[in-house]
């Protein structure tokens, strides 16, 4: 189906999909860089799972075998959809579930603020209120039986196909809330595709495995959705230190489970796996700050994910009880998030209105911090050492819904001589497209389509960013400080072989702190490792 | 006929309020909900509004004092309400049409009010030259750029293809309803009151109860569409119009911190209590009631030591 004629009526049509984003229609790159072809979505996964929104499946909702199979989707749904509007079951969300369905005035304005439309080629499906108005159809239906509703609100059929689509819709968008900063109304739809994830995984239990069963399970089993016990993250850290010590010249020694110190830390565990140089930047730069602090190995305690905030409120709420009862244990003065952007809004903003007395630890974002250490005088720096191009992508989470903007480029301006901005960038930035989960999933075809589609705007902008140090011959730096973009600008950087062609690394922003400490040996960062 | 009119005009106007007032009721009764801010937050003070910044980019935030400025948020509103300026920003060739349907209104609720005004002057014999003479200008202003704006809005989404898709009979009715109503409105203006005495008198009659007959057919299909459209609006998504002010201080500018507040612990309290019923495994799988009891409840640990 030509994404031109897509009406919203079709969701619910026995097409074998709904619609397809062609390599031509996709919005094009700057330096004429390569498209990689992407991967057809594989045959077992269409046999198993209602492939037939487009060309890829991340929610994969399994498909019905049957009419009454067909049906129970959507009876399921519906009794979700009720619970959405029910002020008990939806407290959290309710009121501004409520006033997007009713205010919206249909007038598209948010559509051009999204990346994931404008980088399709403005493909309908991809348009921010295209779900939202599906949703709202049928709420207005078939829940708030509205009289008139097809003539006052326009016509949705509802079938399996309506709703296996609408479920896995709902996992196109990266709720990074760039179209809700646009509505004239305050309307958000991003809100919304959070809202129908809701309804898949608390009604339907259905939820995309990485977010689900092996995120957020993971993480209450374990400790950690890495599957690392305390004691193995606890090993892996302490390697790490000697690890770094050696490199750095830098003695260090991470502290873990010190009780009544001021600050407990918590990192993004996948750090420990994937980025231990941004484990041990932190730990030097708060060893030679001198600061009182901690890490702690209760369950959860020493990994911040909390990917409840992208799809359950339940999963939400449990995790963030769990970081504030392992602060609790400790003693600590407060909580300070690391580098992880989606663990800052969970723990210090949504959790203000969810954690019961004597759970409300003191909670804050390591980048103030990291800034004052900087500013203080306490460690020496010699710039120069990071005296080469650096751009700053700004995680959404840390800026548009925390407003937390200036910290991070007075740490750019005091230690990075050739820092420059990407275009727009603040509260305005575009998403890096792993946004809302997104990043960790590296299954079927995802990692193509997040390399074509919902990474596209974000490493255009990181090209244009650089366009006066073209060249494999000029190193080159993307500070993503957030463990979930910085997976993906990995992932746009190999994707389009960028490493290669262009000398393109990407990083946090205490390794380019610590790249520039005095006392540590030269070359903290370096473009061999990736 | 006009004793008809009068009484629809009372009806409308207690509907109109009722419905405002139940739309509100309702919002405000809804639970506490979580924060959901959106920056830039225009009442941070310290120079952080103008680029989006917070307190929360403080060490230490809770224990500082909180600069907030209520000029700022003034000013951003202004824009947006004088100015429309979202959809200046974001979709400009919807702002040329939808920009006079709104100041129309604005123009024509500004007329409705000094109407208001002259009539309760006329009440009290004075003759309010200068309000009536604002009455005069607003009046027909208002109604001429509503209509700009209504039919322009309306061409827009019979021909945009984009808007189309969103569009539903409900939208092509409002924007009928509103060009109709004021081509009355100017009708009458031109051709039945061009100093807006009888609409002086009507109003008069409403506030004093005397409900002086008029007669003339134009004048009270006027009235009639008047009175239909405005108790209209709250049941559409036109509620917006005040529904809006909820929208962005209660919910995307709402960044008011939890700092040991009895008055927000107290409700948190109160939604933790609150019964959840959500059906899938790992919420319902395990026989606990309360969000307070689904929460803080880690069904993995205690499967781990079942085992
Ligand atoms: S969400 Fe806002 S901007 Fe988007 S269509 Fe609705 S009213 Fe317009
Ligand atoms: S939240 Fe972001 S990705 Fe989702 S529709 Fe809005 S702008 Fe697009």
């Amino acid at each position: 189906m030509s994404k031109k004629s897509l009406t919203i009526n079709d969701v619910s049509k026995a097409s074998p999909i709904l619609t397809k984003v062609d390599n031509e229609d996709l919005m094009p790159l700057p330096w004429n860089i390569k498209e990689k072809e992407s991967k057809d979505i594989a045959e077992g996964i269409q046999n198993d799972y209602a492939c037939i929104l487009d060309d890829v499946s991340v929610l994969n909702i399994p498909k019905p075998k049957t009419k009454e199979e067909e049906q129970e989707l959507v009876d399921k749904f519906i009794s979700g959809m009720k619970k959405s509007f029910s002020r008990t079951d939806n407290w959290t969300f309710l009121t501004m579930l409520e006033t997007t369905m009713e205010n919206c005035a249909k007038c598209n304005t948010c559509s051009d603020a999204c990346h994931l439309y404008e980088a399709s080629g403005q493909n309908e499906m991809y348009r921010p209120n295209y779900r939202t108005e599906i949703f709202r159809r049928i709420y207005k239906k078939y829940v708030k039986k509205e009289p008139f509703s097809d003539l006052r609100n326009g016509k949705v059929d509802l079938n399996w196909r309506t709703i296996a689509r609408l479920g896995e819709m709902s996992y196109r968008c990266n709720i990074c809330r760039r179209c809700a900063q646009a509505c004239p109304i305050g309307a958000d739809n991003a809100l919304v595709a959070r809202e129908i994830r809701k309804i898949f995984s608390q009604e339907m239990g259905i939820a995309p495995p990485e977010l689900h069963k092996g995120g957020s399970v993971n993480q209450m089993r374990t400790g950690s959705s890495t599957q690392m016990n305390a004691m193995v993250a606890k090993d892996n850290v302490e390697f790490i230190d000697e690890d770094f010590a050696e490199e750095t010249g830098y003695e260090f020694h991470t502290p873990w489970d010190v009780e009544g110190a001021d600050i407990l830390l918590i990192h993004n565990a996948g750090e420990i796996m994937a980025w231990p140089d941004n484990i041990a930047a932190f730990s030097i730069i708060f060893e030679a700050a001198g600061l009182s602090w901690t890490l702690s190995s209760e369950v959860a305690g020493y990994d911040s994910i909390n990917y409840g905030v992208f799809y359950d409120d339940v999963q939400y709420a449990r995790t963030a009880i769990l970081h504030a009862q392992a602060a609790k244990k400790l003693g600590v003065k407060k909580i300070v998030l690391a580098e992880c952007g989606h663990a800052h809004k969970a723990l210090t903003v949504i959790a203000d209105r969810v954690l019961p007395e004597g759970l409300q630890i003191p909670r804050e974002s390591c980048f103030p911090l990291l800034r004052d250490i900087v500013k203080s005088g306490k460690i020496k720096f010699d710039p120069s050492r990071n005296n080469f191009p650096v751009t700053l992508h700004d995680p959404c989470n840390v800026t548009r819904l925390m407003g937390i903007i200036k910290p991070q480029r007075e740490i750019m301006k005091e230690l990075c001589p050739q820092f420059r901005e990407m275009v727009p960038n603040g509260p305005h930035n575009y998403c890096c497209g792993g946004g809302s989960g997104f990043a960790i999933m590296h299954r079927n075809n995802i990692g193509d389509w997040r390399n074509k589609v919902t990474g596209r705007k974000k490493i255009s902008q990181i090209l244009n960013a650089f366009s006066d140090s073209r060249g494999p011959e000029i190193e080159k730096y993307v500070c993503a400080p957030c463990s979930n973009c910085k997976g993906q600008i990995r992932d746009l950087i190999e994707g389009y072989e960028l490493l290669d062609k262009e000398q393109l690394t990407y990083g946090g922003i205490v390794e380019l702190i610590v790249n520039a400490m005095v006392d540590v040996n030269p070359g903290f960062i370096n473009w061999e490792e990736f | 006929m006009s004793l008809f009119v009068y009484l629809i005009t009372y009806a409308g106007i207690v509907i109109f309020c009722a419905a405002v007032l139940k739309r509100i009721i309702s919002y405000i009764n809804n639970p506490m909900h979580v924060r959901w801010e959106l920056y830039p937050v225009p009442h941070e003070g310290g120079g952080k509004a103008e680029y989006g910044g917070s307190y929360l980019e403080e060490v230490d935030w809770w224990k500082k004092p909180r600069e907030t400025s209520k000029i700022n948020e003034l000013k951003v509103m202004a824009a947006e309400i004088l100015g429309l300026k979202a959809v200046y920003e974001y979709n400009r060739p919807l702002w040329f049409v939808t920009y006079p349907f709104h100041i129309g209104l604005y123009f024509t609720v500004m007329f409705l009010v000094f109407l208001f005004i002259g009539s309760i002057a006329g009440l009290m014999g004075i003759e309010a030259l200068t309000i009536m003479a604002i009455v005069k200008f607003t009046g027909p202003l208002g109604f001429i750029l509503t209509i700009c704006g209504a039919a322009g809005l309306l061409y827009k989404r019979l021909t945009d293809e984009n808007l189309k898709i969103y569009s539903s009979i409900e939208h092509y009715f409002n924007l009928i309803l509103f060009i109709v109503t004021m081509g009355v409105a100017v009708l009458t203006w031109l051709f039945v009151d061009p100093d807006f005495v009888m609409a002086k008198t009507f109003i008069a009659g409403l506030i004093s109860f005397k409900l002086t007959g008029i007669s003339n057919p134009l004048f009270l299909i006027q009235i009639f569409l008047i009175v239909a459209t405005i108790t209209y609006i709250p049941f559409t998504h036109m509620s917006h119009f005040f529904m809006k002010y909820f929208l962005y201080h209660d919910i995307r500018w709402d960044d008011k911190p939890n700092i040991d507040s009895p008055e927000t612990n107290a409700k948190i309290n109160v939604v933790l209590n609150y019964p959840i019923t959500w059906s899938a495994e790992h919420i319902a799988g395990h026989g606990k009631k309360t969000w307070a009891e689904v929460a803080t409840f880690n069904p993995e640990a205690q499967t781990e030591k079942e085992q």
